[in-house]
């Protein structure tokens, strides 16, 4: 995603990447990031959170007024749970299961292949 | 302290070929020509959102889904195999935020929203990425007039 954003700056339309992943978003270095360390999929806050959803998204619309050199990447300040940072050792690693566990995805079921070779 | 998912993904997957990612020093650059209130803002995302009346996204599908604003998000449904999908599955605004973003559109915060929002799903093909996804989305956004993009990757 990164390289379509630079893609769409390239042409002309300033951009804004919300990202969960640091060390991909630094590799492939869009325009402008915001960084939420937040499990993936959650950029824009947790689930039934509308209040929280509304701060981080007026924060990133903040940044992205602010940002003044390409590839800037501001952390904000939010914290997925304060008292237990244990889900940063679990998440993504060997064992952790990505995939089917929400009702939506049964309609289109997609098979492992994350880090397969490139075309 | 944020997860090294470059370092995890090889772990993970340690018996295929490295996945090659890209590597850039230096990003392109357009500055943003008036305040966030005054632009009509798009939304992409590649979190594999697509209407329960759209055709489902498949492997190394570099089409991409336009969803209206009006969309009730009980409507979407998510194609995509490298997240946990069971929050977005509960309130898609965790990750594609269109309910929120109606709320600032109406509030004043953002001038207007560039219609439709997109959504696709990851491939793995940086070339494919760049040569046949890139200019349809650029292209997209020309003709919905968009000032500025916010993008959420997944």
């Amino acid at each position: 995603m990164g390289l379509i954003a630079r893609e769409i700056e390239r042409a002309g339309i300033p951009t804004l990447s919300m990202s969960s992943a640091w060390d991909i978003t630094f590799a492939v270095r869009p325009p402008r990031t915001v960084f939420v360390n937040f499990p993936l999929n959650h950029q824009t806050g947790k689930a039934n959170d509308p209040a929280l959803q509304r701060r981080i998204l007026l924060d990133a619309l903040r940044a992205f007024e602010l940002f003044w050199a390409p590839g800037m990447m501001l952390t904000l300040p939010y914290v997925w749970d304060p008292r237990d940072a244990s889900w940063e050792e679990k998440d993504f690693g060997p064992g952790f299961e990505l995939y089917g566990v929400g009702e939506a995805m049964q309609e289109g079921f997609a098979e492992r292949k994350l880090g397969r070779a490139q075309a | 302290m944020p997860i090294a998912y470059i370092a995890r993904t090889r772990e993970r997957y340690a018996e295929y070929p490295p996945f090659r990612w890209a590597v850039n020093t230096e990003a392109p650059w357009t500055p943003l020509a008036k305040p966030i209130k005054e632009c009509r803002l798009a939304l992409v995302s590649s979190g594999g959102f697509y209407l329960k009346t759209q055709p489902p996204f498949g492997e190394n599908d570099t089409s991409y889904r336009k969803i209206p604003w009006d969309t009730n998000p009980a409507d979407l449904r998510i194609y995509h195999h490298g997240y946990r999908d069971a929050d977005a599955d509960r309130d898609p605004n965790c990750v594609f935020p269109i309910e929120r973003l109606r709320e600032l559109e109406a509030a004043g915060v953002i001038g207007a929203l560039a219609d439709p929002a997109i959504s696709f799903v990851t491939i793995y093909s940086a070339r494919k990425e760049l040569e046949e996804r890139a200019p349809k989305i650029v292209a997209e956004l020309k003709a919905a007039k968009a000032d500025a993009v916010l993008l959420v990757p997944v």
